[in-house]
């Protein structure tokens, strides 16, 4: 009962929201804001390649505290864990074997030090694995992380989904004094698909003073400096970098079971900038 | 082609069936007419037909939610063996208005039978489930329990399209469960709409039984219901060693299919499935997953599940390996029945045997009596220890035979080292006798090929008088691993 109550309830607000935003209109698709494209990664290389390395880098190993979410996987850049498909998509690749004191790899990439944006559209059509104890996630963290570290840097999620909830997506932002569990944070469901079974477009539209997270179009939540408990301060005024990958079991999610299906696959069809 | 092998009938009775329903009802001259014009066109324009589309049978989802929805009068077909009057419809109890399906399970003394277990088979023309992919409904239990099966696709009519859970967990609670359909394109007239079996709760032969409640049976579709991973032979990539002449079946068929986060199997009919033989000279498999070995060599069965753009490969696979026709042992000379005493031969009348294989502890042998292509042997596999056993069976008196007679084919390479004993247990017992020999001290052993072994009684010291041989042993501790044995007997 409750959880029909909280979808209902859910649904409500969505549709209200939609109705304030584009004024009754029949689409919530806001204004053009007059993006051009800055950058992109197609993946459009050959099968097996790595992603381009003028672009990504690669997060290796288990992190401190597995990544600081006592996620379960050792993070590789074998072939193995991450490659181009040769169909146009990037495949992360999580799998169940032993390596590195771990029983799972994976990979995660990130764009730090190398593409760096402040503002603007980011956007990848994604689709997810799926199954108890699977984290894929699109996300960006401040460029300054290794000065002032976390989480005053900044955390922007722009799709994080829990394998066992494979119809719902997260996007949050965190940040001094909304981090990790208190990180602010809106759901959006699907009623009729699955994120796993189709690609979907997930992005932000950041600007100085609002950060708006859509699925396929729909802006389903926007937040500004207003939002933020009273006495923090947004952080969401610098450059950030953009972070691919999917973990395994970890605070988030809980960690997999004999039921989940392992390996369990992450395709990225595209990355783009829009500024 | 897809027609055929989805109907168990031939192609133009089912297109001429369907046509004439469909006119049926709109114009009873049409269809005379229509039908005569079919009948006189058959030979020459068969593929026009293709492109007529098909009628439908009911596309009604429901089975049952106060009552059953168009199952007809007699549609209640329990399991032989099953306690037959287990089922009812109750008006106390119901997850949705007013009544559920209750089953009563059995205790397992219960002189009406000890299990609970039927079909539910519409009476009249089957369902098309095509729009659908699960069986759902709502069911709870007296106490915590696990259903041994619970599924759909059974109708006693050769159970084409069977799909069920086993080990379901029923609570006390309502609670919804999900059967998902393997592949509902290929139900098209489906009678068999829900199956259950179940066995009391506790210890084997003393389980009590309980009393669980279903409501609200329907098939849906479900746009939570997605990722299907098809197996065969549970998955895995396994060899098998046969003969031409030979069929089996493929077996562990099952689809997983990913319901909102959580994985459930079915067992699936292997007819959800297509089957293609790597090479169809060595063996072919047919739409109900029957392999027939046909020739020598080698041939990798594999599946896949659907058609066209949601066609899935199977994970699993069969490999084949034939040397072609079977030989069969050298057939014995006649005999005279007071010559010969045969514990296992076609060409003589046979002793009462207990069985081929008691799988005694410690023992890994597998195997046992098998038929080769017409042939009837004996099959050993991962042998260590094996023995015939008589020692339930009347007295075997041997004691008036000078030999005993052997036929051994070793199935693989013959290694330095490799062995067999052959023993016999007179009497078995406190008071029993025994002697043995080694094979090879009469003939060697020979990879795949029929060695004849006459072995004088006498050598088997220790034996003494064997008027009551109640186990013949086969022992290589698993220096041989795999062998075939016949013409097991005594004579003079």
């Amino acid at each position: 009962m409750s959880n029909t109550y909280k979808i209902f309830s859910y649904f409500l607000t969505l549709t209200f929201g939609f109705i304030v935003i584009s004024g009754c209109t029949e689409s919530n698709e806001l204004p053009d804001r007059g993006y051009t494209l800055v950058w992109a990664d197609e993946f459009d290389g050959t099968t097996g390649d790595p992603p381009n390395p003028e672009f990504w880098n690669y997060d290796i190993g288990t992190g401190d505290e597995g990544w600081g979410n006592n996620e379960l996987q050792y993070y590789t850049n074998r072939t193995e864990n991450i490659y181009i498909d040769g169909r146009g998509s990037l495949v992360i690749k999580a799998i169940n074997e032993p390596f590195g004191g771990r029983n799972f790899t994976s990979a995660r990439i990130t764009t730090k030090g190398l593409k760096e944006f402040q503002y603007g559209r980011i956007e990848a059509r994604i689709k997810t694995p799926f199954g108890q104890g699977l984290w894929p996630a699109f996300w960006m963290l401040g460029a300054d992380i290794d000065q002032i570290g976390w989480p005053q840097t900044g955390e922007i999620d722009i799709m994080e989904l829990r394998g066992q909830e494979p119809s719902k997506i997260l996007g949050s932002i965190h940040g001094p004094g909304y981090s990790g569990e208190n990180a602010i944070s809106q759901p959006f469901q699907l009623f009729d698909s699955r994120f796993d079974t189709d690609f979907h477009v997930f992005a932000v539209e950041w600007g100085p003073d609002f950060i708006d997270f859509f699925v396929d179009q729909r802006l389903y939540n926007r937040l500004k400096p207003e939002d933020l408990p009273a006495g923090t301060d947004w952080v969401f005024d610098k450059p950030f970098f953009i972070l691919l990958n999917v973990a395994v079991g970890g605070n988030f999610v809980g960690s997999p079971s004999s039921n989940s299906r392992f390996p369990q696959t992450m395709l990225i069809d595209y990355v783009r900038v829009y500024q | 082609m897809g027609v055929k092998d989805i109907y168990p009938y031939p192609y133009w009775e089912v297109m001429i069936f369907n046509i004439k329903k469909r006119l049926d009802m709109k114009n009873k001259h049409i269809f005379l007419f229509s039908s005569l014009l079919i009948f006189s066109t058959i030979g020459c324009v068969r593929e026009e037909f293709d492109d007529l589309p098909r009628a439908r049978y009911s596309r009604t989802a429901d089975i049952f939610t106060d009552n059953f929805v168009g199952l007809g009068s007699d549609f209640y077909f329990p399991y032989q063996g099953a306690k037959p009057d287990v089922f009812s419809v109750d008006d106390n109890e119901s997850y949705e208005g007013t009544s559920s399906i209750r089953i009563d399970v059995p205790d397992a003394d219960d002189p009406g039978g000890n299990f609970a277990g039927a079909i539910f088979r519409i009476d009249g023309a089957g369902r098309d489930l095509q729009d659908f992919n699960a069986l759902t409904f709502y069911a709870r239990a007296s106490q915590a329990a696990t259903i041994s099966e619970i599924g759909f696709g059974q109708d006693f009519l050769g159970d084409t399209y069977r799909a069920f859970r086993t080990d379901v967990k029923f609570t006390t609670n309502w609670q919804k469960f999900v059967i998902p359909i393997p592949d509902p394109s290929k139900l098209l007239e489906e009678r068999g709409v829900f199956q259950f079996a179940a066995g009391g709760i506790g210890p084997e032969g003393e389980e009590v039984g309980f009393s669980f409640w279903i409501d609200e049976l329907r098939f849906e579709n479900l746009s939570s219901l997605a990722q299907p991973l098809p197996k065969i032979n549970n998955g895995e990539n396994q060899e098998v060693n046969s003969f031409s002449g030979v069929t089996f079946p493929v077996t562990g068929t099952s689809v997983t299919l990913n319901f909102d986060g959580l994985d459930i199997s079915v067992v699936a009919s292997p007819a959800y499935f297509n089957f293609t033989s790597s090479n169809p000279s060595v063996a072919t498999v047919n739409n109900q997953g029957q392999v027939s070995v046909i020739g020598a060599g080698n041939s990798t069965i594999t599946a896949s599940l659907g058609s066209d753009a949601t066609e899935i490969d199977a994970l699993g696979s069969l490999t084949v390996n034939s040397p072609g026709q079977f030989i069969g042992a050298p057939t014995p000379p006649a005999r005279n029945a007071e010559d010969v005493v045969s514990i296992f031969s076609d060409a003589y009348t046979n002793v009462q045997v207990d069985n081929y294989n008691g799988f005694f502890q410690f023992a890994t042998t597998q195997g046992g009596l098998t038929n080769i292509a017409g042939e009837n042997i004996i099959s050993y596999t991962n042998l260590n220890f094996v023995s015939v056993n008589m020692f339930n069976s009347p007295d075997v008196n041997a004691s008036e035979m000078t030999h005993l007679h052997l036929d051994i084919n070793v199935r693989e390479n013959v290694d330095p080292g490799d062995f067999i004993r052959v023993q016999i247990i007179n009497n078995n017992g406190p008071t029993e006798t025994s002697g043995a020999v080694n094979l090879g001290n009469y003939k060697p052993l020979v990879s795949e090929e029929w060695i004849s072994y006459d072995i004088p009684m006498s050598d088997f010291g220790g034996l003494g008088t064997a008027n009551d041989v109640d186990l013949i042993f086969f022992i290589s501790d698993g220096t041989v691993s795999d062998i075939f044995v016949d013409n097991i007997y005594f004579y003079r």
